[in-house]
Formats: C-alpha cells, sequence, structure tokens
C-alpha cells in the first residue's frame, strides 16, 4: 500500500478511470496548463490530450451545461469546479438539468456525470470562498453527494462516483488536499451510500463526513484521555445517506453528537438528527446535539474565524453535554 | 410590424422542384399537423384535460418543420418548452405527444413530463425544458460529444428570442464556437419573450450580429417560408457536418396566439392589427398556394389531406383521452438509475 496525499489520490483516481474508459473526460478551469488550481489533475493533459483535459473559458454554468449535455449523449464527464463557491453560477444546470434530466424523460435519458471540486473553508478566505453547501445538494432528489475525508476514500469514492450512472456531487476537502495516507493501488472502490467507522468506541456516537472527521477524530482523542470511548462515523455519502450504520452506531452508544463545517439552519446534522429521533428514539439517553460552522458569513479575522468554526474543542464540549459530565 | 419582416425568399421566384414534391407535400402536412394538434391542445386545455402551462406553436409552423427536414436521425435536438410541433415534426406520434400533455402513461414521457419536456432518445429528441435559455449549453455539450467520438452527427437548440439576453446563451455559443463544435442555434425571434418585446429586452434589434462576439457564422431567416427555411438550415447543417463550425440562425416568425394558455391573443403587449397583419403572412396558406401554383398539388388534395390530418388529430386526442393514467408506483421510478436507487 502506497501512501499518498489526498490530492494524488484523486488523480490516480481520475487517471485510472480515464484509462480504463475512454467516454470519461475532464473539463474545467484550470485543469490542463495549468495543471489544476489545486494540481488535483497534474500530469493528465499529457496523458490523455486536450480532447479529454479540456481548459474552460470561467463560466461555470456554462460548461456544467456542456458536461450535462455530453452525459445526456453518453459520455461520462468529470466536471471541475475550482471551488464550489463558484458553481453557485451553475446551481441551475446541477439542480434543473442533471438532477431533473433522467425523471423528466422518464428514464429515456441519464446524466451520468461527476462534479467535483473543494468546498468548505481554508484559511482567511472570507465571506465568498468560504462555504459549504453539501446540504443544497442534499436536498435534491436525483443527485448524489459524496464527500471523503482520507486519501483513501478520496480514490475508491471517486471512482465509484465515475462509474455511477447518476449524476454525483462530489465534493472535497480544500483544506484536505495535503493530508497524507495509505491507499491501496489499483482497483480501489469504495460504494457510495456506505459510512464508515473511522474510530470504534462505545460511550458516544460523533457522525461527521469530510474536514469534520479530523476534527472529530482529534476530539475523540482528547476524549480518551478523559476515559470517554467516542466513535466516529464517517458519513462518506451524504446522500444516499448510511442510516442502518447512523442507526446501529446510536443504538449501541446511546448517545449522538453530529458535527458539520456547514451552518445549522436545515444544515445536514438536521436530517441526521431528524432520522435517529424517528427511528432509535427509545435508544436514546439524551438529546442528540449538533455542532456546526457559525450561523454567520465566515468573517476575514482570524480570530473570528477561529469563533466561527467547529473544532475539537466545541466538539468535546458537545459531547460533555450528551454524557451529562458538565 | 414592417421592422420584423424578415428578409423574404430568394428562391420563390424559381419553380420548384418536382423531384422534391413528395418531400414538399410532406411538409404541408406536417405544418397542417402542427396547426390542427395545436388548436386541439388548446380545445383541450380548455376543457381541464391538459394541466399546467400549455405554450402554443400557432404560427411559427414553418420553422421546426423547414428545419428538421434538413437534420439526419442521428442527430441531437432540444427546444425549450413551445416544443409540441418540434416534436411532432421530428416524428414523435400525435398520439405519444397529445397523450402526453394529457398527462397519461402511454404519453412520450409517461406522464411526468408533461407539455414543457417531450422526449423521444431514439429520434435524437432530448427535451423540451423550462428554464429560459438553460437547453442551450446542453446542447454544446452534445456537439462536443459528437466532436469528441469523431461522428458527423450535428447537435440543433431551438430557443426564442427572449433567451439571448441570458448569459447561458453568451456561455454556449462562446464555447462552441471557440471548440469549433458541430452546434446549431435556432433562435426562433417571435418578437416576443412572454409580453416583452424584443426592442424593450435587447439592446442590440438584430439578433444574428450577436454572433459577431463569437465569431460565428449567422443568417437572419424568414421563417415563415418553409422552403426558405430549409435552405438555410441546410447551409447551417453542412457546415456543421462538414466543416465542424457552429452558426446561429435568427429565424423571424410570429406567434400567432398568446404566450400561454392563459395570456390572451393581443391586448397589453400587441395590438390587434399587428396581430392580424402577420396572420397574413401565414405560413401554411402560404405553402399550399406555393404548392398549387406550382402544379404540385390542387386545391382538392390539399383539402383532402387537411381532413386526414384532422381526422389524425381526433384520434390522438381520443388516444389520449382514453389512456391509462401512470400507475400510483410511478411516482418514485426513475429518480435515479440502477438497483441503489433511494425514494
Amino acid at each position: 500500500m502506497a501512501t499518498l496525499t489526498y490530492r494524488d489520490a484523486l488523480n490516480h483516481a481520475l487517471r485510472e478511470e480515464m484509462q480504463r474508459d475512454p467516454n470519461v473526460f475532464l473539463m474545467g478551469e484550470e485543469v490542463g496548463v495549468y495543471q489544476g488550481a489545486y494540481k488535483v489533475s497534474r500530469g493528465l493533459l499529457d496523458e490523455f490530450g486536450p480532447m479529454r483535459v479540456v481548459d474552460t473559458p470561467i463560466t461555470e454554468l456554462g460548461f456544467a451545461g456542456v458536461g450535462v449535455g455530453a452525459a445526456m449523449v453518453g459520455l461520462r464527464p468529470v466536471i471541475e469546479f475550482m471551488t464550489w463557491n463558484f458553481a453557485l453560477l451553475a446551481v441551475d444546470q446541477l439542480v434543473n438539468s442533471a438532477a431533473k434530466m433522467r425523471y423528466m424523460s422518464n428514464g429515456q435519458v441519464g446524466v451520468p456525470a461527476v462534479f467535483r471540486g473543494p468546498g468548505g473553508s481554508a484559511l482567511q478566505l472570507a465571506s465568498q470562498h468560504s462555504q459549504a453547501f453539501e446540504s443544497w445538494y442534499a436536498h435534491i432528489p436525483g443527485l448524489k453527494v459524496v464527500m471523503p475525508a482520507t486519501p483513501a476514500d478520496a480514490k475508491g469514492l471517486l471512482k465509484s462516483a465515475i462509474r455511477d450512472d447518476n449524476p454525483v456531487i462530489f465534493i472535497e476537502g480544500e483544506m484536505l488536499y495535503n493530508i497524507k495516507g495509505e491507499v491501496p493501488e489499483g482497483e480501489h472502490v469504495v460504494p457510495l451510500g456506505r459510512a464508515d467507522i473511522k474510530r470504534q468506541g462505545s460511550d458516544v456516537t460523533i457522525i461527521c463526513h469530510s474536514k469534520s472527521v479530523g476534527v472529530s477524530l482529534k476530539a475523540a482523542e482528547q476524549l480518551a484521555n478523559e476515559d470517554v470511548d467516542a466513535e466516529v462515523l464517517d458519513l462518506r455519502t451524504i446522500r444516499p445517506m448510511d442510516t442502518e450504520a447512523v442507526l446501529n452506531s446510536v443504538a449501541k452508544t446511546h448517545r449522538c453528537v453530529v458535527v458539520e463545517e456547514g451552518w445549522p439552519f436545515a444544515g445536514v446534522g438536521a436530517q441526521v438528527v431528524d432520522t435517529i429521533q424517528r427511528e432509535v428514539f427509545d435508544e436514546l439517553d439524551a438529546p442528540v446535539l449538533r455542532v456546526t460552522g457559525a450561523d454567520v458569513p465566515m468573517p476575514y479575522n482570524k480570530q473570528l474565524e477561529k469563533a466561527a468554526k467547529s473544532d475539537p474543542a466545541k466538539v468535546v464540549s458537545a459531547v460533555n453535554q450528551v454524557l451529562y459530565r458538565d | 410590424m414592417a421592422s420584423s419582416a424578415a428578409p423574404r425568399s430568394k428562391t420563390k421566384s424559381k419553380g420548384l422542384d418536382p423531384a422534391r414534391a413528395d418531400e414538399y407535400r410532406g411538409w404541408l402536412r406536417q405544418m397542417l399537423l402542427i396547426r390542427h394538434f395545436e388548436e386541439k391542445a388548446g380545445e383541450a386545455y380548455s376543457l381541464g384535460k391538459i394541466g399546467g402551462f400549455c405554450h402554443l406553436y400557432i404560427g411559427q409552423e414553418a420553422v421546426a418543420v423547414g428545419s428538421l427536414a434538413a437534420l439526419g436521425p442521428d442527430d441531437y435536438i432540444t427546444c425549450s418548452y413551445r416544443e409540441h410541433g418540434h416534436a411532432l415534426a421530428r416524428g414523435i406520434s400525435s398520439q405519444a405527444v397529445m397523450a402526453e400533455l394529457f398527462g397519461k402513461a402511454s404519453g412520450c414521457t409517461g406522464g411526468k413530463g408533461g407539455s414543457m419536456h417531450l422526449f423521444d432518445a431514439s429520434l435524437g429528441f432530448l427535451g423540451g425544458h423550462g428554464i429560459v435559455g438553460g437547453h442551450i449549453p446542453l446542447t454544446t455539450g452534445m456537439a462536443f460529444a459528437a466532436k469528441y467520438r469523431g461522428t458527423s452527427q450535428v447537435a440543433v437548440c431551438y430557443f426564442g428570442e427572449a433567451a439571448v439576453n441570458n448569459g447561458a446563451f453568451h456561455e454556449a455559443l462562446n464555447m462552441a464556437a471557440l471548440w469549433k463544435l458541430p452546434a446549431l442555434y435556432l433562435c426562433e425571434n417571435n418578437r416576443y419573450g412572454m409580453g416583452t418585446a424584443l426592442e424593450r429586452a435587447s439592446a442590440l434589434y438584430d439578433i444574428s450580429e450577436r454572433a459577431c462576439s463569437y465569431d460565428m457564422a449567422n443568417e437572419v431567416v424568414d421563417g415563415q417560408d418553409v422552403l426558405t427555411m430549409n435552405a438555410a438550415m441546410e447551409r447551417a447543417v453542412t457546415r456543421a457536418r462538414n466543416e465542424k463550425l457552429p452558426t446561429l440562425l435568427e429565424v423571424r416568425t410570429y406567434r400567432f396566439m398568446g404566450h400561454s394558455m392563459s395570456d390572451p391573443i393581443h391586448g397589453h403587449y400587441r395590438t390587434r392589427e399587428e396581430v392580424e397583419g402577420q396572420r397574413k403572412r401565414d405560413p401554411i396558406a402560404g405553402w399550399s398556394q406555393r404548392l398549387i401554383a406550382d402544379g404540385l398539388m390542387d386545391e382538392d388534395s390539399v383539402r383532402s389531406m387537411d381532413k386526414n390530418v384532422l381526422q389524425e388529430v381526433e384520434e390522438a386526442y381520443q388516444f389520449a383521452d382514453q389512456a391509462p393514467d401512470p400507475a400510483p408506483e410511478e411516482l418514485y421510478t426513475h429518480v435515479y438509475a440502477g438497483e441503489e436507487g433511494e425514494r
């Protein structure tokens, strides 16, 4: 097993899928000559040429629509958004075209496309560049939403997303590109719709995804020093959600905290909590709590930004509350 | 309105080619079918048999018929939501289209799409689309796919003149020209985006000139003359197929009816005189007179064709009326592909 960065794991997935299937192509801003704004597509232009690694003008609505149209007639586009903040310009194509086409056409025309790029906040990029939009896309029937937290999952989930016959919203962590981890070589495929227990535990379940997985694991380490054994469950796919894994874990620990980077109102955690209270209400020994980003546009100032983000201390605090240890 | 007058046909002085007589008669039949189909759809709407929005194509028949006749069976077509006529001209049966308007299981999208979302993938008819301009980039993507695969297919996009003020139009045409794609953008300039006249929405009156921004071939076409329409379309299709270059066709036409069923034919935004003036250039009357004048048909055969079409439309209506609704479980089908599709 090789040790790879998250960035290179994505790169390997793209390369292997493009080698495997001539219908797969990559399109987006700076994916070719520039080698990718975040270097995820490094080397691909040289290997596959400009017809399969396509630099676009800055025209998110336009090239997202080009991807949907190409997918409607059988190609398998991977459309890169430089960040998901910019993809707001393409929401019409993602929601009105990609998500609806199969249903409106009564199954005649599908959209086997992946829309990918970094989401969430990085460091001091301020309001318009620091946003987590997974709950928006997860709201839409017809879309799948995938968010890997580790290099191995990044590779395995991207390969599955490319092979999936549905439009897949694939949100990478902008702060995760440099993290390293062991990644199986070659045919490593992680199925969509399956959560993963990143840390086994018995006292409380911390449910999280993407960058919040690292936050939650750090919180779990701190809690271990206080003799609290936390289970960390990484959703990996937001939609379809692995409700079975969620419910099994909560039924085991009887306490739960849901952590996410996004805003609290109608966030992913709200959906998780709804599922838990409906399905395993009697298993709960405490109300489920949520740790989210602050309900404000992201400020630029370093201290204010820190205050706006979820972090291990906030997760520890929430866990202490559901354990009634405060 | 004199200002909307399109350049008149240059071919009118010449006689019609007798070798194409069957094709020419077929165009008349298709236009009659669209006209009578739409009249019947309007009637069905008034009776509550068709719901939602219903945008009729009456007055613009020569555009769909003349242009679609220039395409091959493997080409791709997308349309706006005013697409009943294109669907019929491409060959979706009048029964399947009418049943779809009625929301029935035997409609061309099983009752799920309705008037605005007609599809038949087997004919390359890839949808009526409901967001103004939203399907223009899709068509660029289909043309991209044709180039990617090295096929000789072309992709054609039909949209109204109101869509050219939308960012999707600009982005899609820029990429098609930049990448030299076999795409054809056919703007049906019927003078009004809903109730807003072209000159109240676009700083540039001549839509064809917008192609200059993309260094793209362009042409202004008289959309009320089916032969002129067909000839212009053939030039554009040849450019796309042989030279792999896109074209913007500005087709000047006129909507004889309101924007949708809730919009009167004339009123706030256009006068009775204007509509009546435009109706004098009825594309169907013009073409049938031409066929008669050139001896390819006579009044009896036109009448008989008309009767035959009315019969077909009546049968489509009866078929749609009697067809079953989709089964309740259809609510959840085709949301996702594959077995893992969730509810």
